[in-house]
């Protein structure tokens, strides 16, 4: 008999990341007195709604989401987070980066180049300011990049909304201290132990639907920078470059101007995984904003980036 | 992964965790080994190793620097040494690892507390040109008092020693002889490798054929951690209440909370602490449904048969087995802060499980000098990186194990009351 429980109490690595996501979507919901979930409708900020609709169940979850919208958005992203707000019966508050721009604080850059990616911390911060936010639930993960290798699980900010990687609070156990001054906040991020493959087996084990840019599709794209962008109202093909159609996935979905496609024939959670599982690449790599230094990540990150 | 090789995503959803620690001095290759794991067992990244091989280059290294993989910030790049804790992460069709890379150095001792402090296993690297040295021994007393129950004793640039057996021998001798006095330490495993060259890291060795043991990722994917977790004495701290008020649910009221130890069922006797109420469990409740056990460390809903008045910070347990309820701990300490000292009679926040109260560190009972582990009886001043014991009042009771038994409901930290940094870590005796 003992011998029979013994072999019940594995925990899987999944069930015990899970666990442990869980129990700091609570901690953020028992330690501050007003929380939101940062929700792009990406996949990673898909499972953290997930987890928090699990942890509360069979209540609401106690925080609205909050999405920092570019402006510069796939369509399907955007009916996607419209669709699962409705469904979680969650308030849904969308920072407009355009609003800053109008305000003057933020400028939108200009080139070929040019992203509002950056933008985003402004519309950010003041949406977490207006509102009166004190705790930003993330989906950022440790294995994303390696400024955020160093991140913690509640991430103090002060009360200009910037990190300081060398002041940290050290973490022990599961013991997290959320106690902060007037006027400062913290970023949560359960999904700190998870890595691309968890958020992808996860989503196959607990049967979670996603935005379709995730499975291979025909779309029409450019070469740019080493990497395949969709063009759109907001990539024009440049002089020289070709546009083609392709068979292409995303695997991470953000701002139209410098989220890169792959080419997949990856239709399917299972091809996904095996992708995944035999990429070459990080994630990441499709991703044009981190390339422009070495510590791109870790200095937006100072400034109050995701 | 290559074409033929089937492949199964069921696998990939049902692996086990491994936590391990590594702690090793600057120049015992310890980034050098992590690297060489991550690189060897196809954990690496075509866009990561692109980078490292150019930052590799900028910086002059004669062979693309593996250890570059680990070091993140601008300052730990810069100056080529590892500041804070990085996690790292990697998978084998085994086990996933989670690594808490740690900086072996004196100057941070917390650092190495810190990630030694959710480890199943600690790697403790020496160089075996050096053999054991103060170093070592600090940080085996730390996995020690952090309760890590198995230890890897990792000698490494065996390449430099000729591949000897005698150097190997002697060092772990050396090692035996005072890990013999460690008690949490169960499992000590020493293994031979050289980092740089790759032998006994993921692949065996052709150069050690006196060598008979495993290398170092097939120890990781085979160590026996399963009784790890306490499954005897029951611990439900509780962390939230959820109240739907809904109509569907009208009159639900949930207690939400991560197991810390023990088994909890549907009609078990409990208690509530620290009020004492005595009630059934109801349900354990899931998103799919009832659940019909929950246990360390899920994160879970309980339902009581009785309307009983619990909130944050209260304890459900077991009515046969109970946890100590006092407000006069004795537990050792490690000293977080850069600023501060430990105040005589300082009055602190202490966190311990869901709780938070006050507390007063009433006193300094010694310190451990931790290279050489005699006991300091004669300093009371108490600063960073300083681990010693002290006795402690809380304002009101704590329902507490001790670490030994359990390590959550065991440790605590210690929050300064101005400043809100985590000034200090408990581990209850």
């Amino acid at each position: 008999m003992e011998e029979t429980n013994i072999v019940s109490y594995r925990v899987n690595h999944l069930r015990q990341l899970e666990s442990e996501a869980i129990y700091i979507l609570r901690e953020t919901a028992a330690q501050f007195e007003k929380p939101a979930l940062l929700f792009s409708g990406g996949k990673d900020s898909i499972v953290m709604a997930h987890l928090a609709r699990k942890a509360f169940h069979p209540a609401r979850i106690p925080f609205p989401l909050v999405h920092v919208d570019t402006g510069h958005n796939f369509q399907e992203t955007i009916q996607y987070r419209d669709d699962y707000a409705a469904d979680l019966k969650a308030e849904l508050i969308v920072g407009l980066v355009q609003d800053s721009i109008d305000k003057g604080t933020a400028v939108e850059e200009k080139g070929v180049n040019a992203s509002r990616n950056a933008l985003q911390t402004v519309t950010l911060l003041e949406t977490l300011e207006e509102h009166q936010f004190d705790a930003a639930l993330g989906g950022g993960r440790r294995d994303e990049e390696k400024a955020r290798a160093k991140e913690r699980f509640f991430s103090h900010r002060d009360d200009f909304g910037q990190w300081d990687p060398k002041n940290q609070r050290p973490e022990l156990w599961n013991i997290f201290n959320g106690r902060k001054h007037h006027g400062e906040h913290f970023r949560v991020f359960p999904l700190s132990n998870w890595t691309e493959m968890d958020v992808w087996q996860y989503i196959k084990s607990e049967n979670i639907p996603l935005p379709n840019l995730y499975f291979a599709h025909d779309r029409e794209v450019v070469h740019r920078n080493g990497g395949l962008l969709a063009t759109s109202e907001f990539v024009q093909p440049q002089e020289g470059e070709k546009v083609e159609t392709l068979h292409v996935r995303f695997r991470t979905i953000g701002d139209m101007t410098c989220t890169g496609a792959v080419e997949s024939d990856a239709s399917d959670m299972d091809a996904i995984i095996q992708e995944v599982a035999s990429a070459r690449e990080t994630e990441r790599g499709t991703r044009a904003d981190d390339k422009r230094s070495e510590t791109a990540m870790e200095d937006r990150k100072k400034e109050g980036y995701f | 992964m290559t074409e033929e090789e089937t492949f199964s995503s069921e696998g990939y959803l049902d692996m086990d965790l491994l936590r391990f620690t590594t702690a090793g001095s600057v120049d015992d290759g310890k980034s050098t080994l992590i690297g060489r794991l991550l690189y060897d067992s196809k954990n690496t990244f075509d866009d990561q190793l692109a980078a490292v091989e150019e930052s590799s280059k900028n910086r002059g290294d004669e062979n693309v620097n593996l250890a570059l993989l680990t070091d993140g910030l601008r300052a730990e790049r810069e100056q080529g040494i590892t500041i804070d804790v990085a996690y790292r992460y990697f998978a084998t069709p085994k086990r996933k690892f989670i690594i808490a890379d740690t900086p072996g150095h004196i100057q941070y001792t917390r650092n190495m507390v810190t990630g030694a402090s959710t480890a199943n296993l600690a790697i403790i690297l020496v160089d075996a040109r050096h053999g054991v040295i103060e170093q070592t021994m600090r940080h085996a007393f730390i996995a020690n008092l952090l309760r890590i129950r198995h230890v890897v004793l990792a000698v490494n640039k065996m390449d430099l020693v000729d591949y000897e057996q005698a150097a190997f021998d002697k060092i772990v001798t050396q090692f035996k002889e005072f890990a013999s006095r460690l008690d949490n330490i169960v499992d000590m495993t020493p293994i031979p490798l050289s980092a740089l060259k790759g032998d006994n890291v993921v692949d065996k060795s052709t150069e050690m054929p006196w060598y008979e043991g495993p290398s170092l990722l097939y120890h990781l994917e085979n160590v026996y951690i399963g009784t790890d977790q306490n499954h005897v004495e029951a611990r439900f701290p509780v962390q939230w209440v959820i109240r739907p008020h809904s109509d569907e649910h009208h009159d639900f009221r949930g207690y939400a909370g991560r197991v810390a130890g023990g088994v909890f069922k549907p009609g078990d006797e409990v208690t509530i602490e620290p009020s004492g109420f005595k009630s059934k469990i109801k349900s354990i409740e899931g998103f799919d449904g009832p659940q019909e056990q929950t246990f360390a460390p899920l994160s879970s809903t309980i339902t009581l048969e009785d309307d009983v008045d619990l909130s944050r910070g209260d304890m459900i347990v077991k009515s046969n087995n109970p946890p100590k309820k006092d407000q006069e701990i004795e537990a050792m300490i490690c000293w977080f802060s850069e600023g501060k000292q430990l105040q005589p009679r300082g009055k602190y926040y202490l966190r311990h499980t869901t709780k938070e109260v006050k507390a007063i560190v009433q006193e300094v009972r010694y310190k451990v000098n931790i290279n050489t582990l005699h006991k300091i009886e004669d300093d009371k001043s108490f600063g960073l990186n300083e681990i010693g014991r002290v006795s402690i009042r809380t304002s009101s009771p704590l329902l507490y194990d001790s670490y030994r038994r359990n390590r959550t409901t065991g440790s605590f930290v210690l929050i300064d009351q101005q400043t809100n940094e985590t000034v200090a870590a408990g581990m209850i005796v």
